[in-house]
């Protein structure tokens, strides 16, 4: 039996806390890219860039409350920082969209043009973001880091192995749900959003119907500046801000949300999920987790893992391609893919 | 008729050369660092050690009968090869430079060597590629490159001496995925393995990803009484140290030369007390006296400095005891200035080396660094070892 709860707390600490985490961010990351999709009818490889611009706006708010000795006590003060970088960031995005996109929107432009035109934008945000904070690694953590730390875990109930709950995991996970329900709800019940949806299905009949498209097209960017916000600074807080890294999870969360489906936003969380725990099932070593399950005799000399680290990039990809093959419009029925 | 012209041109240029090469001559030397790319920040102080030795040899006016020696800057880029490659031809055909202090990196250090220094035979010396991969130990870089840095197999066994002493015999490895960490990795794996210890996984990590959780997973399953992070302190490493700490899955970390900086401090503070680490420094005083040489100019303790000084001094002081500014005459004299018999020269006597060597006499080139050419040419190296304690980084002692 102790076996049993050892082999949990070691599957729960290296497999599912972190894949709940990351999946978490990737899913919110997706949902942003999702909605343009969806709506604007373009990827915007802009994303991962107007995600390192939300964090960095935040993180300069913060540290100006920091400097006023304002805290939220156990809870980051990045959280109270956060409606700054969202208003910040809305501001960024229907610049940016009144500076570019509408130009190409009016002359109804293909969507790789629009495509290429996004990357531009992203070097642009690149540049700002690089030119504003710097290409270092910024702190802004602070409040409690753990609810529970791996000793702590050890020493309360006994068990060899330790389960360390990172509060920003937990509240990167309460967030995501929350800001997902939210957006459903938005989606589904509001007047608003359901004209988003009609815009989405089918754009000359909600012209047609007395929609206003240039307001969809704002609130959609408002929108998505809150998810890109709020997904850069649970990532930064998570793990660490540095632009960089923010250009790189670009490829996991165009992975995930088509793999889901591109511009299905149920599909988006599935594919930050999928994804996320791929990466860290199919690459983790499974020789504790085997020793505590098997009797004596079958413990493993191996490390008992399907593929080297190494790959999990290529997990991720492997998957993109099987859907892809299998299902080209993503598991939960997007547009294309 | 144009290229005519310019054959011609170029043939009178290259007489008159040949003709003044009998008395006192104009030297060029090709400086080849990273000015731009990864390590950017460290290239510029990294190109001004190279330069005072170089102002130093042609204010003494003793080199080769009053030689006068100009630097030639060019960008390695540290990473891109092919720009590397070309860059060091163009010094080669174009300025005429004799030698090259550089490349930097491992990986475009030995693309030049193998696509323009060998065919041109010019000699190169390295401040900064420590990759054991350079090691040319059955001479197919025909005695013309040499390194100032010690190889990463040096610290291999230096870094297995450190763990072995603190009774540690079981540890993970991680490394960047690169030349520089995958050397590193391999050559202390084999040295650790030698010694009787056991590594349990030696597994490598991107730099620069999102999420680490995965690696750490597989370095926790592999276990281990403490993990090595062959990587670099403002890339992956940091970021491997981070979730191992956050899962609890090592306490304490040994830390090779990418990851000891002050940032590694700044990022985990007392977190990381009781690991263990070390990278190559020169002892207090020869670091003090090339301050004091340097005299704030530049950054006299940025990495590799002292380092490209002494490259420059060698390939000076190898042309004077050779009586020539021809690679192929002086490649066999860089490891008779640099190693005993003779009188040691400290930074800052050079002028006084080359007497020495117009005399006829011989030196012991100690340098900045305390320059000791091993083997095929390459640094022997002091390594200062680290320990973290109560939130700072103290010096244990030096290998």
């Amino acid at each position: 039996m102790i076996d049993l709860l050892n082999a949990l707390a070691v599957l729960a600490n290296f497999v599912i806390m972190p894949a709940l985490a990351y999946g978490s961010q990737l899913a919110l990351g997706a949902l942003g890219v999702t909605l343009i999709y969806g709506i604007l009818r373009f990827s915007n490889f802009a994303h991962g860039d107007t995600m390192a611009f939300g964090a960095m706006a935040t993180i300069l708010v913060t540290w100006a409350l920091q400097a006023q000795g304002v805290t939220l006590g156990p809870l980051p003060t990045a959280l109270l920082a956060l409606p700054f970088g969202i208003f910040a960031t809305c501001l960024l995005l229907l610049a940016t969209d009144r500076l570019v996109y509408r130009f190409y929107r009016e002359q109804k432009a293909a969507p790789v043009i629009l495509v290429i035109v996004s990357m531009g934008v992203m070097f642009v945000m690149n540049g700002l973001v690089r030119f504003i904070i710097g290409v270092d690694d910024q702190n802004f953590a602070d409040g409690a880091r753990f609810l529970i730390s791996a000793r702590e875990f050890r020493e309360l109930t006994g068990l060899r192995e330790g389960l360390a709950i990172k509060s920003t995991a937990v509240i990167t996970v309460v967030v995501a749900v929350l800001v997902v329900a939210a957006l459903f709800w938005f989606l589904n019940k509001t007047r608003t959003g359901k004209s988003m949806r009609a815009f989405s299905d089918n754009e000359d009949l909600a012209l047609l119907s007395g929609i206003n498209p240039e307001r969809v097209v704002a609130i959609t960017w408002i929108i998505v500046a809150a998810l890109a916000t709020t997904a850069g600074v649970l990532y930064g807080l998570d793990k660490t801000f540095k632009p960089f890294t923010y250009f790189q999870l670009l490829l996991p969360i165009f992975a995930a949300a088509i793999v889901g489906g591109l511009g299905s936003p149920i599909g988006a969380i599935a594919g930050g999920f999928v994804i996320a725990f791929s990466e860290v099932t199919i690459t983790y070593a499974f020789k504790r987790f085997a020793g505590y399950l098997l009797p004596e005799a079958w413990e493993p000399d191996g490390l008992v893992q399907l593929l080297s680290t190494d790959y999990k990039f290529a997990v991720s990809f492997a998957i993109l391609i099987i859907v892809l093959l299998f299902r080209p419009t993503g598991l939960f029925q997007g547009k294309t893919a | 008729m144009k290229k005519f012209l310019l054959a011609s041109a170029a043939t009178a240029l290259c007489a008159t050369s040949a003709f003044a090469g009998s008395h006192a001559e104009e030297i060029k030397i090709g400086i080849i660092l990273g000015f731009t790319g990864p390590i950017e920040s460290l290239t510029p102080s990294m190109g001004d050690g190279a330069e005072l030795a170089i102002t130093e040899v042609s204010e003494s006016g003793l080199l080769l009968g009053g030689s006068k020696v100009t630097a030639v800057r060019g960008d390695s880029t540290c990473i891109d090869a092919a720009a590397a490659t070309s860059v060091a031809e163009q010094q080669i055909t174009a300025d005429g430079v004799k030698a090259i202090m550089g490349a930097d990196c491992s990986g475009v250090t030995g693309a030049i060597l193998q696509n323009v220094a060998l065919a041109n035979g010019i000699v190169m010396i390295s401040p900064s590629a420590t990759s054991p991969g350079l090691s040319h130990n059955n001479n197919e870089d025909e005695g013309l490159f040499f390194r100032t840095a010690p190889s990463d197999a040096r610290q291999g066994v230096v870094m297995t001496d450190v763990l072995m002493d603190l009774g540690i015999n079981e540890v993970a490895v991680t490394y960047t995925n690169n030349d520089y960490g995958k050397g590193l990795a391999d050559s202390f794996q084999a040295a650790f393995e030698a010694a009787g210890g056991k590594v349990t996984i030696n597994a490598a990590h991107e730099d620069g990803k999102a999420d680490y959780s995965a690696e750490i997973g597989a370095l926790a399953a592999a276990g281990g009484e403490r993990l090595v992070v062959a990587g670099y302190v403002d890339q992956g490493g940091s970021g491997i140290v981070r979730a191992a700490l956050d899962t609890g899955a090592f306490d304490t970390f040994h830390f090779p030369d990418g990851m000891i900086s002050s940032a590694l401090t700044e990022n985990f503070g007392a977190e990381i007390d009781g690991s263990s680490g070390q990278h190559p420094a020169p002892s207090d005083e020869l670091a003090a006296n090339f301050a004091a040489l340097v005299d704030g100019a530049f950054d006299a303790s940025s990495p590799f400095t002292p380092e490209s000084y002494d490259a420059a001094a060698l390939i000076m002081l190898a042309m004077q005891a050779a009586g020539s500014s021809e690679s192929a005459d002086f490649k066999g004299k860089v490891m008779d200035v640099a190693n005993a018999p003779g009188e040691p020269i400290q930074a800052g006597e050079l002028a006084k080396a080359l007497q020495i060597l117009a005399d006829g006499g011989e030196i012991d080139y100690v340098g900045a660094t305390g320059v000791e050419l091993v083997g095929p040419g390459e640094a022997a190296g002091t390594y200062r070892e680290v320990k973290f304690e109560g939130g700072e980084e103290l010096t244990a002692g030096r290998r």
